[in-house]
């Protein structure tokens, strides 16, 4: 069955080719007039996808260092303070935490005497750093936790506080374990950040949605959505194999 | 006694329900070199770990210059500050060379700038004779070369007592020499000492004080030369017959 998958798919997609009467590449055909005003439209959603990928992103990166810190506490009470964010947090689904923050927070703002309008930017942002928060913080742990105990031990008996101890001694060493997954949840967010367009955020997925109305030609533009999304998680891929070739470099010490 | 620097009354020491330390009782005076021997799990290296404050002790008096340590964060710092630590494992800090190693305490604890805390750094590098691997990261040294940038790491601090646990037990046995000569030497300076070591030639040259621990508690202490000629207790010759076959 399995086997079989292959050369099905193959075979679907020339049929889908091979008959001129069903496939419209013209909708998206970069060399007339109307093919390129489409083009144009699709990927003018790409700054907004990439400017709430990256926000979110850094927010996750920082809110989920918070977050970690009490799990590397010997109380108990600041490990639990930690689990019950993580669990919590990382059980809501995307979709509902966005209708959440975008429809239901404004209404908790006001009932305090808030005047905090969330617009769809910020609504996206919010939710994507806040559900990506719960997995880079168990990141920070598991990075923070394979240092070595003697690290912050020595760190401690040459005087440093807890801060100095991880901000020149635990961190700078664990940065290198904590960045190839950092990276993966970065292409995480980049996908999810999809769902941005049902609240009406104007970025790649939400273009394509209106295209779509309007000319009726879904496979081709999902198709050229897809390839979207695939150059901007390829371009990160190779941001971070080159960042981690000289963080790597650097720790062989060359 | 007046000048005691570390002074352990009846401290009592717990992992879980198993009981490290039973009503032990230590005092160093400045200047004092104090050997802990003993086989593994006796409580050793809990004793150097409570001194310091990387384990709390649950039970009894730890005073450090006469002033006693408790759970807050000022007496922490306060014993960190006149008390240093030389590990079994080394534990430097593999991504900093070694000069950054011994001037990250001095900068960012006490403020030094980073000239002086360099100037310092070198001072100290020659006493463990190791002046020229000052740019090299640790893991390019050998491991007694390590061992000894750890303790000039330890003396950057300008400690009042420093403490070995265990510093040649990891090392491979043409280094562990290397290592044990500086430690004479810090000892001939007056420096006071507290190390858990089964190296007992070292033991016999300079320690002031021999402390031969069991179970948590101690055994038997005294002048070196009296504990290996004639031990009183049976659990301290077993011991010292093991260790001295070899």
């Amino acid at each position: 069955m399995k086997r079989a998958l292959l050369p099905l798919t193959v075979l679907v997609l020339v049929a889908g080719c091979s008959s001129s009467q069903n496939w419209g590449w013209y909708v998206i055909d970069p060399t007339t007039e109307s093919g390129w005003t489409n083009v144009k439209f699709l990927v003018s959603g790409m700054g907004a996808t990439i400017q709430i990928s990256l926000i979110a992103a850094v927010l996750s990166i920082a809110i989920g260092l918070i977050v970690a810190l009490p799990s590397l506490s010997e109380k108990r009470g600041w490990r639990l303070v930690n689990r019950i964010y993580v669990e919590f947090i990382r059980s809501i689904p995307l979709l509902p935490m966005l209708f959440w923050v975008f429809y239901g927070m404004p209404i908790v703002f006001r009932s305090m005497g808030l005047n905090i309008p969330i617009d769809p930017f910020w609504g996206a942002i919010i939710t994507l750093a806040v559900s990506d928060s719960a997995f880079t913080a168990e990141i920070y742990r598991a990075g923070i936790q394979s240092i070595a105990r003697g690290q912050s031990e020595a760190a401690q008996t040459i005087g440093l506080n807890y801060f100095q101890t991880m901000r020149y001694v635990i961190l700078p060493q664990a940065i290198r374990r904590i960045l190839p997954p950092l990276a993966n949840q970065f292409i995480y967010i980049v996908k999810m950040s999809a769902f941005a367009s049902v609240i009406g955020m104007q970025e790649l997925t939400r273009r394509a949605n209106e295209l779509v109305v309007t000319e009726y030609r879904p496979l081709e533009i999902y198709t050229l959505l897809i390839f979207e999304y695939l150059l901007l998680v390829l371009i990160i891929s190779a941001g971070v194999r080159w960042l981690e070739r000289r963080m790597g470099s650097d720790e062989r010490g060359q | 006694m007046p000048d005691a620097v570390v002074e352990l009354v009846d401290v009592n020491k717990w992992y879980g329900t198993f009981h490290a330390l039973k009503d032990f009782n230590l005092e160093i005076s400045s200047g004092e070199r104090v050997v802990i021997c003993g086989p593994s799990g006796s409580g050793k290296s809990t004793v150097v770990r409570c001194i310091n404050q990387l384990e709390r002790h649950q039970k009894g008096t730890i005073r450090i210059d006469g002033v006693e340590l408790t759970d807050d964060s000022k007496s922490v710092a306060r014993i960190r500050s006149e008390v240093g630590m030389v590990f079994q494992q080394f534990n430097l800090f593999p991504h900093l060379t070694v000069l950054e190693n011994l001037t990250l305490g001095p900068i960012k604890a006490r403020g030094l700038s980073r000239k002086e805390a360099e100037a310092r750094a070198r001072h100290y590098l020659e006493r463990v004779h190791i002046p020229d691997q000052a740019d090299k990261r640790p893991i390019q040294l050998s491991g007694g070369q390590q061992q000894r940038v750890a303790i000039a790491r330890s003396l950057c601090m300008e400690p009042r007592v420093l403490l070995f646990d265990e510093p040649t037990s990891a090392l491979d046995p043409e280094m562990i020499s290397e290592v044990l000569d500086v430690m004479v030497e810090l000892a001939e300076e007056g420096m006071t000492m507290v190390v858990v070591t089964h190296e007992m030639g070292f033991a016999r040259k300079v320690a002031d004080n021999m402390v031969f621990m069991d179970e948590g508690e101690t055994v038997e202490q005294g002048k070196p030369e009296n504990l290996f000629t004639n031990p009183k207790s049976e659990r301290c010759r077993k011991f010292l017959s093991q260790i001295l076959q070899h």
